[in-house]
C-alpha cells in the first residue's frame, strides 16, 4: 500500500466478498446435509407430475427439508417460466 | 494407545501430503513412533515428497492382498529415528482398498510394530480412499488453503467426518477436527485480498492447529525431497513445529499472522 493507491479509486475487497458468499454456500450446504435419501428421487417425481400440465426446467425445482424446533418442515418451491396464455 | 490421525481437505493440491509428511517426522523428531501412509492409491506421493521413491518395495495393497506383511512394506527413513512410511500402491485397481484390510493394516501398525501414532495421508475427493483413510481415525486434521473452493470442500469434508467414521458409526459422534490453515499470505491478508485465518474459522468452526504461510521452502523441501518441517530455518518449518507442539497439546500463540511493521517510509513508497 503505497500513498499513490489512496488516491486510485478503492476497489471492492475480493476477501470479504468470498467470505459472504462462502457464508451463504456453507449455510446452504449444511442445511441439506443429513437430510432423508428421498429427497433427489421425490424431487425428480414431483417434477415428473407437474411437467405434465406446465412446462419446467430441472433446474426451477427446489426441494428442502427444514428442522424446526422438533417440527420438520418439507419446502417445495417450482419457479414457473413466463407463461403463455395456451 | 496409539493415535490414528487422518489429513484430509477434500480438494486436492491444498497440501495434505506436504502435512503429512511434517505432521509425522515432526511427531517422530519428539520420540513417538510414528507410521505415514500413502492412501492415494494409484497416484502414489507421499514416497517422494519424503525422499524413499527409489526404495519403495511393497506398498499397501500388498499387505493388504497378503502379498507382504507389514515389517517387509514399511520403509524406515533415513534421517529421523521412528519414522516409517508406509506407500500406497500404484494399481489402478479402485477396489483395492477394503475396510477388513484397511483394518487389518491399521491393527498389524498398532499391535506388531508398536506405533504411537498412524498418520493416514487422504487422497482428494471424498471418493473410496478418502472414505478409508478417515473410517478408523481417532481424529483429523483438515488442511485448508484460504481460497473459497477449498474452504466449502473442506466444511463438506467435516460433514463427511462427522458421519463416516468408525466412532461414528458406533454412536461415539464427531471425531476431534482441527484446521490447518496453509499457503497463508499475510500480506495479501492485510490488502483484504485473501480470507484471513479468523474468516476460514468463523465460516468452518473448529479449533485451529495452525497457520503455514505461504513460503517457498516448500517448493524446495520437495524438490529435495525432505520434509519441510526439518528446514528448521525456514518460515513453514517452524509453523509446522509449532503445528506438532499444538498437536500434542502444548499452549503456543500462531506466528506468522501478521507482516512485519513497516517504517514511516516504507508505508508510503513501499508497495509489498
Amino acid at each position: 500500500m503505497s500513498i499513490f493507491s489512496y488516491l486510485l479509486p478503492k476497489k471492492q475487497r475480493t476477501a470479504s466478498v468470498a467470505k459472504e458468499r462462502l457464508q451463504i454456500i456453507v449455510a446452504r450446504e449444511r442445511s441439506m446435509r443429513g437430510g432423508p435419501d428421498y429427497l433427489p428421487q421425490l424431487q425428480e417425481e414431483l417434477l415428473a407430475v407437474v411437467r405434465k400440465y406446465v412446462p419446467v426446467s430441472p433446474e426451477s425445482v427446489n426441494v428442502q427439508v427444514d428442522r424446526d424446533s422438533g417440527c420438520e418442515i418439507l419446502e417445495l418451491n417450482i419457479t414457473l417460466q413466463d407463461h403463455q396464455d395456451a | 494407545m496409539t493415535r490414528i490421525v487422518v489429513v484430509t481437505s477434500g480438494k486436492g493440491g491444498v497440501g495434505k501430503t506436504t502435512t503429512s509428511a511434517a505432521l509425522a517426522t515432526g511427531l517422530a523428531l519428539r520420540g513417538f513412533r510414528t507410521a505415514v501412509i500413502d492412501f492415494d492409491v494409484g497416484l502414489r506421493n507421499l514416497d517422494l515428497i519424503m525422499g524413499c521413491e527409489r526404495r519403495v518395495v511393497y506398498d499397501l495393497v500388498n499387505v493388504i492382498n497378503g502379498d507382504a506383511n507389514i515389517r517387509q512394506a514399511l520403509i524406515k527413513d533415513k534421517r529421523v529415528d521412528n519414522l516409517f512410511i508406509l506407500p500406497a500402491s500404484q494399481t489402478r485397481d479402485k477396489d483395492a482398498l477394503t475396510q477388513e484390510g484397511v483394518e487389518k493394516v491399521l491393527n498389524a501398525l498398532r499391535d506388531d510394530m508398536a506405533m504411537d501414532f498412524i498418520i493416514c495421508d487422504s487422497p482428494a475427493g471424498i471418493e473410496k480412499g478418502a472414505l478409508m483413510a478417515a473410517y478408523f481415525a481417532d481424529e483429523a486434521v483438515v488442511v485448508t488453503n484460504p481460497e473459497v473452493s477449498s474452504v466449502r470442500d473442506s466444511d463438506r469434508m467435516l460433514g463427511i467426518l462427522a458421519s463416516k467414521t468408525r466412532i461414528a458409526e458406533q454412536g461415539g459422534g464427531d471425531i476431534p477436527a482441527r484446521l490447518l490453515l496453509t499457503r497463508y499470505s499475510p500480506e495479501r491478508v492485510m490488502r483484504g485480498e485473501m480470507l484471513s485465518v479468523e474468516d476460514v474459522q468463523d465460516i468452518l468452526a473448529v479449533e485451529l492447529l495452525g497457520v503455514i504461510p505461504e513460503s517457498q521452502a516448500v517448493l524446495s523441501a520437495s524438490n529435495a525431497g525432505s520434509p519441510v518441517i526439518l528446514d528448521t530455518d525456514s518460515d513453514a518449518g517452524q509453523a509446522y513445529l509449532d503445528a506438532v507442539a499444538r498437536f500434542l497439546g502444548e499452549d503456543l500463540p500462531h506466528r506468522f499472522l501478521t507482516t512485519g511493521k513497516k517504517g514511516l517510509l516504507g508505508r508510503l513508497f513501499g508497495g509489498q
